[in-house]
């Protein structure tokens, strides 16, 4: 029964699915790469291109991420601003004002935070849960394109394009249904120990 | 023959009267009974506050899970609060969703340039604008810049934000799925706000039941369980709680009483009989007030059943002491001078509780003292027609011969009462310091088990626990919000100083209608605020040109119809402008809670010595600082002291009249002391027991004076005609018993009024006969010469 010749389509299938994980990948290999995250503090510059201004608006910060539930971002420049998302809870400080809302009381604001924590951490299911996904590349060259399942948010986000390395994001895209756009470059995180 | 029918006529008649007075009568159980009948401003600003005021008007509501599912919770939180909001009979509806609604949002948007604070000329130059200008651009830099760059072309000098910012509550509890949940536990809370004042009983009882009906209907697997908290929902149980313990109670005692009646009577027509005096005394106690008050509290009605257990006596003795074929004028003339007497010493005791400024205590006075007159007056002309001529009660040999001895064995160990009384007195005078209780809510018919939840509720969702107010009246509504301008202006200046960490004021919400002009004055014409663009926006990549929105948008406000109240009906901003610009009886206030330095798990008290000279300088619009626990606590400190005073001259009266009667000092003495021991004794035992008394203890005790100088007089005139015999001591004792009964039930009451009456009196009217007994006792020693056995 075993022949030569069904013997050789098996092989050949194994080397394919061999080559297929080379290639490609699949999203649940992605996150576990990106599920082994330690962590750690990073800055980012970011660009914001609107088209009532001449010129895109440029701020600058540090990013923070404390796997698998914590993600801070303060923004140093122009002004700063801290905003932390940990668990379901937005905790947004300007100034002297500090103000503790529910992920999702800001979609917008929510889904552009939720869709870098869940991908730092590795969070298929999250991230499921919150956008339509949409992976392409290699595992050591990824892009991720997340289109919003909330219908107040993609009113104004049309996607986020995460690009990254194994178990790092190095860019961030946002691109809103207006046409406007912002990038944001990560660069490579510190290990806290 | 005949008198016997006109008396008995006579006392259908009248108790008929009094039932169909009683029958229309309304019952209350709120806290106004406490509050003063000639209030001064303040206390008229905490009475208004109790009853109307907003923390009046708020129910907490608490979530939990049998499983802790925090997430089904979240979910019943969201539908509850989504329910409630579209009930008209609900203001506000927080469980931690966004507070302000989208139509808070538009309002504060088209209204931006009446409504802000910021609304200058200044804000207009070249200068003001490019600050402005380069600020929001820097915003759409922030991590929501991309979100807001709408407002960017149409209000680039962020009006809208600043006052969207203004409307978030600085304190909130923590939030967990998108809703609010308690600190210590895992219970969702809301916090529910209702359109009806607090007073307004029906109404709470309504909403409340719309609550629970909510919450039924979206609860279908019954997992959750629901807790409610608040002013009205407490006014609401105790006017229900009030109402069925008096009724179960007074049920309860009749039972009682009618059966022992019965034992002892054998006769159920003579238990009728004696039941008389008691039915007509009560309705008469509950038409009087009703007549005199316009409606009867609670507290009331509740003192009501132990007047049972007092009026019965009154039937008691005459019954027991009956002798057959004996001329009717007889056992009267025996005892009646006693009885008398006694029911004198009880009135001149209460009449002192009519002149409280107290309603509470006046309608206590008033109820005891009509009560107590109908009572003994059936009693005394109604009753005696009507015994059968050869009714007696003669199976009680044994007994008195029992009691006789008993009462011998009191009056031989009157040095060990005499000993006990002295050193329950030294007892009091150590502890003196803490045996009331100094607040006004120790008046509260709210049950303990209630409050705690209520504080741990209101812990959970940092609830304005109001506490300290400034208030200001005017005559109209603009002249309140101009008034409201000035004193904000003040408290703002205490803020930025430090004195102060926050405040609330109707003019965050709602500018008058002078200012609201002034700021359109102070807009800028188109043109000029066209070429200002220009020139601010030159080094900017901002193009002058796209800021056209802007330039309408401050021409419409320059001529737009000023924001009124009507305007803001149906969002938060109209709620939060309800409860802090009040009109009541055609004026207008303005009230200011003030938050006092840092929340923490202390209560902070404010720094009043300041903030009042701060005020000081606004003489034109008087504003008054309140501190409504102080306030409250002072109210009641004053009833407190009010009811030691009226007590004593109570007391004072009761002796004087004694005093008069007997015509001996030394007389006067022994039969006031077996009351007043026991009062002595009955306080001590309270605060060994761990109670602080409250004022209705108090009037217990006074209650205690009244009723246990009876049983000290029975004996004292015994003694004086040597006169005391078996039937005499079995009729004292049987009073004894009913009294007994009829207030110690209440001890078992869960309503806090009711068993303050019953946890002082029980025990003192029983500790009254047995001193009595003790101190007066020597004609019951030695009675067995005096009376033959036959009697019995």
């Amino acid at each position: 029964m075993f022949t030569p010749k069904v013997f050789t389509v098996f092989l050949c299938l194994l080397l394919g699915l061999a080559f297929q994980t080379a290639w490609a990948m699949d999203l649940s290999q992605l996150m576990q790469v990106l599920a082994q995250n330690k962590g750690g503090k990073t800055t980012f510059v970011e660009r914001k291109y609107v088209a009532m201004l001449d010129e895109p608006v440029e701020s600058s910060g540090e990013l923070r991420f404390d796997p698998p539930y914590r993600l801070e971002r303060r923004t140093l420049k122009p002004r700063t601003e801290t905003v932390v998302l940990e668990k379901e809870t937005l905790t947004l400080s300007q100034g002297k004002s500090s103000r503790t809302v529910n992920l999702m009381e800001y979609p917008e604001l929510g889904v552009l935070i939720e869709s870098i924590r869940a991908t730092l951490a590795g969070d298929q299911r999250t991230l499921e849960r919150y956008y339509q996904v949409n992976l392409s590349g290699t595992l050591t060259a990824w892009q991720l394109v997340l289109t919003p399942k909330n219908t107040q948010a993609t009113k104004l986000v049309k996607l986020i394009r995460l690009i990254g390395q194994r178990s790092l994001v190095s860019r961030v895209d946002v691109e809103l249904t207006d046409g406007d756009m912002s990038v944001m470059t990560i660069a490579k995180p510190q290990v806290i120990p | 023959m005949k008198s016997r029918w006109i008396g008995l006529i006579a006392c259908l008649v009248l108790s008929l009267g009094c039932a169909l007075i009683a029958l229309r009568t309304s019952f209350i159980a709120d806290m106004s009974a406490f509050l003063p009948r000639t209030p001064t401003a303040e206390q008229q600003v905490l009475v208004d506050q109790l009853r109307d005021g907003v923390a009046s008007r708020l129910l907490i509501i608490g979530l939990t899970h049998q499983a802790d599912d925090v997430i089904a919770l979240a979910t019943l939180s969201k539908k509850l609060a989504l329910h409630l909001r579209k009930d008209a009979a609900f203001l506000t509806v927080a469980n931690g969703e966004s507070v302000t609604t989208e139509r808070d949002q538009t309002l504060l948007f088209e209204n931006r340039y009446l409504l802000s604070p910021n609304i200058t000329a200044q804000r207009f130059t070249v200068e003001a604008l490019h600050a402005a200008f380069k600020e929001s651009i820097a915003a759409l830099g922030m991590s929501s810049g991309l979100f807001t760059k709408q407002l960017l072309l149409r209000d680039p000098t962020a009006e809208t934000l600043f006052l969207t910012e203004q409307m978030i509550p600085q304190h909130q509890p923590r939030i967990k799925h998108g809703v609010w949940f308690g600190k210590t536990a895992n219970r969702a809370v809301l916090v529910v706000q209702t359109r009806a004042a607090g007073s307004d009983l029906d109404s709470q009882q309504a909403a409340i039941e719309a609550v629970k009906a909510a919450f039924r209907e979206l609860n279908a697997d019954g997992k959750v369980s629901m807790q409610l908290s608040g002013p009205g929902l407490f006014a609401v149980n105790a006017r229900a709680n009030i109402q069925t313990e008096v009724t179960r109670l007074s049920t309860i005692a009749s039972v009682v009483l009618i059966s022992l009646l019965l034992l002892v009577y054998r006769s159920p027509r003579m238990v009728i009989l004696g039941l008389l005096p008691v039915i007509s005394g009560t309705l008469a106690g509950i038409a009087a007030v009703s007549l005199g008050f316009g409606s009867v509290h609670g507290m009331t009605l509740g003192f009501g059943i132990t007047l049972i257990g007092e009026a019965v006596d009154y039937a008691i003795y005459l019954f027991v002491q009956h002798k057959p074929g004996s001329d009717l004028a007889a056992p009267e003339q025996r005892f009646w001078p006693t009885i008398r007497l006694g029911v004198l010493t009880s009135i001149c005791g209460f009449a002192s509780l009519l002149f409280s400024g107290f309603t509470g205590l006046a309608q206590l006075g008033l109820f005891s003292i009509a009560g107590l007159v109908v009572a003994a007056s059936v009693a005394r002309w109604v009753l005696p027609g009507l015994i059968p001529r050869n009714f007696q009660v003669n199976h009680l040999y044994k007994t008195g011969e029992q009691l006789q001895r008993g009462f011998k064995g009191l009056y031989k160990g009157r040095g060990l009462s005499a000993v006990m009384a002295v050193s329950a007195m030294l007892y009091l005078g150590f502890h003196h310091s803490d045996l009331w209780h100094h607040e006004l809510k120790a008046l509260s018919p709210v049950p303990l088990s209630a409050q705690e939840l209520d504080t741990f509720l209101r812990a959970d969702v940092a609830a304005p626990d109001v506490r300290y107010l400034v208030v200001v009246r005017a005559l109209d509504q603009e002249a309140a919000l101009q008034a409201a301008e000035q004193v904000s202006a003040v408290l703002e200046s205490l803020v930025q100083e430090g004195s102060l960490a926050g405040f609330e004021s109707v003019s965050r919400y709602l500018p008058s209608q002078l200012t609201q002009q002034q700021r359109q004055l102070s807009l800028p014409q188109a043109n000029i605020l066209q070429e200002n663009i220009a020139r601010a926006s030159k080094d900017l990549p901002l193009q002058a040109e796209k800021l056209k929105g802007f330039v309408l948008d401050v021409q419409k406000a320059k001529t737009a119809p000023l924001v009124i109240p009507t305007d803001l009906e149906g969002s938060a901003i109209g709620a939060a402008v309800q409860s802090l610009l009040v009109k009541q009886q055609g004026a207008y206030t303005a009230l200011f809670p003030l938050r006092a330095a840092d929340q923490g798990n202390t209560a902070y008290v404010i720094q009043e010595q300041v903030i009042r000279q701060a005020l000081n300088s606004l003489q034109s619009v008087k504003p008054l600082l309140i501190d409504l626990k102080t306030q409250s606590d002072a109210l009641y400190k004053h009833y407190l002291q009010e009811a030691i005073v009226l007590s004593l001259i109570g007391v004072a009266a009761i002796v004087g009249l004694i005093w008069t009667v007997l015509k001996s000092f030394k007389r006067m003495v022994r039969v006031i002391a077996a009351p007043l021991a026991s009062v002595v004794i009955v306080a001590a035992g309270l605060h060994l027991l761990g109670i602080k008394m409250s004022l209705l203890h108090l009037i217990g005790l006074q209650l205690i004076v009244a009723i246990g100088s009876n049983y000290s007089l029975f004996f004292d005139q015994a003694s004086d005609k040597s006169a005391l015999d078996r039937q005499m001591l079995v009729s004292l004792l049987l009073a004894n018993i009913t009294t007994v009964i009829g207030f110690g039930l209440l001890a078992f009451s869960s309503v806090p009024v009711l068993n303050a009456f019953g946890i002082t009196v029980g025990p003192g009217a029983f500790l009254s006969l047995l001193l009595a007994a003790s101190f007066n006792g020597k004609a019951a020693s030695n009675s067995s010469l005096t009376f033959p056995k036959t009697a019995l």
